[in-house]
């Protein structure tokens, strides 16, 4: 298996994480474990960004996500942190395969608007529950990892940081390779023109469908991982301002590498804390001029500060192509 | 080739910024100052008629330590001697963010104690990790009843005010004394934790103090909702003559407002468990012998004490209106907190521990603005003091309201004995319960 430069930057790019998590005061591990599970998140929304879809409503899975771990303790009596994790993916891939349905029938607007009502769905009856303590929510405790009893403290944090920077690297390697595969492509291909993909044979609907699923549960473990962190879960996660958040910080990145979210994802928590600590009382402020900033002079998000400035689209996924068919040739 | 230079400046810039902010935070510790981190929400709904009175409160009452100028027992400078610097820190943005910027201000900003939240959903999340990370940390506003259920051997976290059941025992105590003879109650909640929550303990307490009194409806609107139109219609047709509402800041206000233009106030009398924060804004907008409330000896319940006329007349000189509930409770907490750290001792103008000032505060008795309070539950951790309730009356000549036929109800009579939650207390009926 040959890496590329971005599967070779992501894998030492996690080892200097876990290397600099051993140094690394507390705060900052925690406020990176956050971010790096809400970039995953946010790796939901840029999969459908990718395939000209904005989900307004990428917080369901991440609530999803996070409730399974929050309820697996209480409800089904698992501590298993890997199950709980798996079980907010499965729960998240299958109700996606139910909404999925409906969704990939609409386009730009009414995906968003859908997607959004979805959530807020999911929002309005965990704001009824009064058994899961409505909109105070509940605290995630007692849980374990490969049968070790994970004790509050350092080492809690720690053990979460750990997690989420191995499921960040391998989910991240694994969208690498599918947006360079020919599903992954085509995915852009129809946010360009779907009518020509169906002439080429294809469905996009379901393609849409497959991306949809997949996006569903990524989010699904970014959820999970931040329940595990955070310690605790609320119906906010499943709140509009929470998806918002999410396309703010893919339109921070861009959609340019399978790293830009993560990048975005530190940055923002970073001025986030930074700008709440200098200015309390208009943090929302430096945030707001921040997506400004970014808007009008990096249209296509902070990852466009670590490209080279060449030509658009026609010569960059012709290269591939090429030197494939040479090598069949030879 | 120009604007590659740009993005490679701005890329440098980027990093540059990330580390110099950094490289800031880890030498603003170590001062020789009393850091006390405030939590409080700077924006939002809940900012304006909670946040920023007790943000002022704050800043008021460290203002005053720091210079020595409180009454006895609290005329000794900052805290222990030493100077108290506030981080103030704005609560918006829901649970997780808080227990990141909780870390940030222990971890990074090295704060001695924090004091703060309002959201009861915070508290619930932020009390196991101040626990992990052995942070002191005062509770001074949120109510929930689970605060110290969810997170059983507190040693770190204290809550200096009022579980949120005594806010609805003593309403319902308040209407037996004052209204036994009312048999149809209604009541209007926002519909979340709190309302909800609320109105369990209002209608439980209900049940077993006044078993003649029917509820006759419940509305549970949408938080914020702002128009209550429909609502006070359905109220309306049932003519209440009480109607409850936990509603607060904007919402309480509005529905005041319209319930009043439509009549719903002419027959029915509201009670308000959070009125009192609006005190100074109704104006003519309520009707008389409007019941309120105010969490607690707080805001225009507090009692008339040297310390609550000192802070009455800063904070009013300071922000040119009496300080409403929220602003009582905030000096309240710093106050117990000197107290604690003051008790916990060492010497002049050192910083004790949190070990030490955890332990000193722990089952403590401490004067302060809303009279004496004692952390008599939860394991010494959660504050008993009493609650009071009265009638709102404004006078149209000088534009003053005011509250009369004030009722205390001493801390025992409404507070669950320890061990016992206030919803098994309520409907075992009060065993144990000691009223004046």
């Amino acid at each position: 298996m040959r890496l590329d430069k971005t599967e070779l930057a992501l894998v030492g790019l996690a080892v200097l994480l876990l290397l600099g998590g051993m140094v690394a005061p507390g705060w900052l591990i925690f406020l990176v474990t956050i971010a790096l599970a809400k970039a995953l998140v946010v790796q939901g929304v840029v999969m459908q960004m990718k395939a000209g879809l904005v989900s307004f409503g990428q917080g369901l899975f991440y609530c999803v996500g996070g409730y399974a771990v929050g309820m697996g303790g209480p409800f089904l009596g698992i501590s298993a942190g890997l199950v709980l994790l798996a079980i907010g993916v499965v729960a998240a891939v299958g109700l996606a395969m139910v909404l999925g349905l409906l969704l990939t029938r609409y386009r730009e607007i009414f995906f968003a608007m859908l997607s959004l009502a979805f959530s807020m769905i999911l929002y309005g009856v965990l704001v009824k529950s009064q058994e899961l303590g409505s909109t105070d929510g509940f605290n995630v405790n007692n849980w374990t990892l490969l049968g070790q009893t994970i004790a509050g403290g350092e080492t809690a944090t720690h053990v979460v940081f750990l997690l989420t920077v191995v499921a960040a690297a391998v989910v991240a390697f694994l969208l690498h390779r599918y947006y360079r595969s020919s599903v992954g492509m085509t995915c852009e291909a129809i946010r360009e023109n779907e009518v020509r993909v169906e002439y080429l044979g294809l469905s996009p609907r379901w393609i849409q469908y497959a991306n949809y699923v997949a996006a569903a549960g990524v989010s699904a473990l970014g959820g999970g991982l931040t329940a595990l962190a955070a310690g605790h879960v609320d119906p906010d996660m499943a709140y509009w301002t929470t998806s918002g958040e999410f396309i703010f910080i893919a339109l921070l990145g861009g959609t340019g590498s399978v790293l830009a979210p993560f990048l975005a994802a530190i940055v923002f928590s970073l001025v986030r804390t930074y700008a709440i600590e200098f200015v309390p009382h208009a943090w929302q402020m430096i945030l707001g001029f921040t997506l400004l900033g970014i808007v009008v002079f990096l249209p296509k998000g902070l990852w466009s500060l670590f490209t080279r400035h060449r030509p658009e689209a026609p010569v960059v996924p012709a290269a591939p192509q090429k030197t494939s068919t040479g090598g069949a040739g030879a | 080739m120009k604007t590659n230079t740009i993005k490679r400046q701005l890329a440098a810039g980027v990093a540059a910024l990330a580390l110099g902010a950094m490289a800031t935070a880890a030498n603003a510790a170590d001062n020789g100052k009393y850091r006390v981190g405030i939590v409080t929400f700077l924006s939002g709904p809940a900012a304006g008629p909670f946040g920023i009175p007790s943000a002022n409160a704050a800043k008021v009452i460290v203002d005053g330590l720091n210079k020595g100028a409180l009454p006895a027992p609290y005329n000794t400078k900052g805290i222990n001697g030493a100077e108290i610097e506030a981080v103030v820190i704005d609560e918006a943005g829901g649970a997780t963010k808080q227990v990141e910027e909780f870390r940030n201000l222990v971890q990074r900003q090295k704060v001695d104690a924090v004091v703060g939240y309002i959201s009861s959903g915070d508290c619930l999340a932020i009390a196991p990790v101040a626990e992990e990370l052995k942070a002191l940390t005062v509770f001074y506003d949120c109510g929930t009843s689970r605060l110290f259920t969810d997170n059983t051997k507190p040693t770190y976290t204290f809550r200096t005010g009022l579980d949120a059941a005594v806010d609805n025992i003593g309403a319902v105590r308040y209407l037996a004394a004052t209204k036994p003879d009312v048999t149809k109650i209604a009541g209007i909640q926002q519909n979340y934790a709190w309302g909800q929550d609320s109105w369990t303990d209002f209608t439980e307490s209900l049940a077993k103090l006044m078993p003649k009194a029917k509820v006759v409806e419940s509305q549970m609107p949408k938080v914020f909702q702002g128009q209550y139109g429909a609502e006070i219609s359905a109220l309306s047709v049932k003519r209440p003559q009480v109607v409850h509402s936990s509603f607060w800041g904007g919402d309480m206000e509005a529905f005041v407002l319209q319930a009043n233009a439509r009549g719903l106030l002419d027959d029915a009398v509201a009670l308000l468990t959070c009125g009192e924060s609006a005190l100074d804004r109704f104006k003519d907008q309520a009707p008389n012998g409007t019941i309120i409330g105010a969490r607690g000896p707080f805001g225009a319940f507090a009692p008339d004490n040297e310390l609550n006329t000192w802070f009455v007349k800063a904070y009013t000189d300071a922000y040119g209106m009496a300080p409403t509930y929220p602003a009582t409770k905030m000096a309240h907490a710093i106050l117990g907190l000197k107290a604690a750290a003051e008790k916990a001792g060492g010497n002049n103008g050192s910083v004790p521990t949190a070990e030490a000032t955890a332990a000193a505060f722990k089952g403590a008795t401490f004067e302060s603005v809303s009279g004496t309070a004692k952390m008599a539950r939860a394991d010494g951790h959660q504050a008993v003091q009493p609650i009071s309730y009265g009638t709102y009356k404004y006078d149209p000549k000088t534009g003053k309201a005011s509250i009369e036929n004030i009722i205390t109800f001493s801390g025992e009579c409404v507070t669950p004995p320890d061990g016992t939650t206030s919803d098994a207390w309520i409907k075992a009926g009060f065993p144990g319960a000691v009223c004046n």
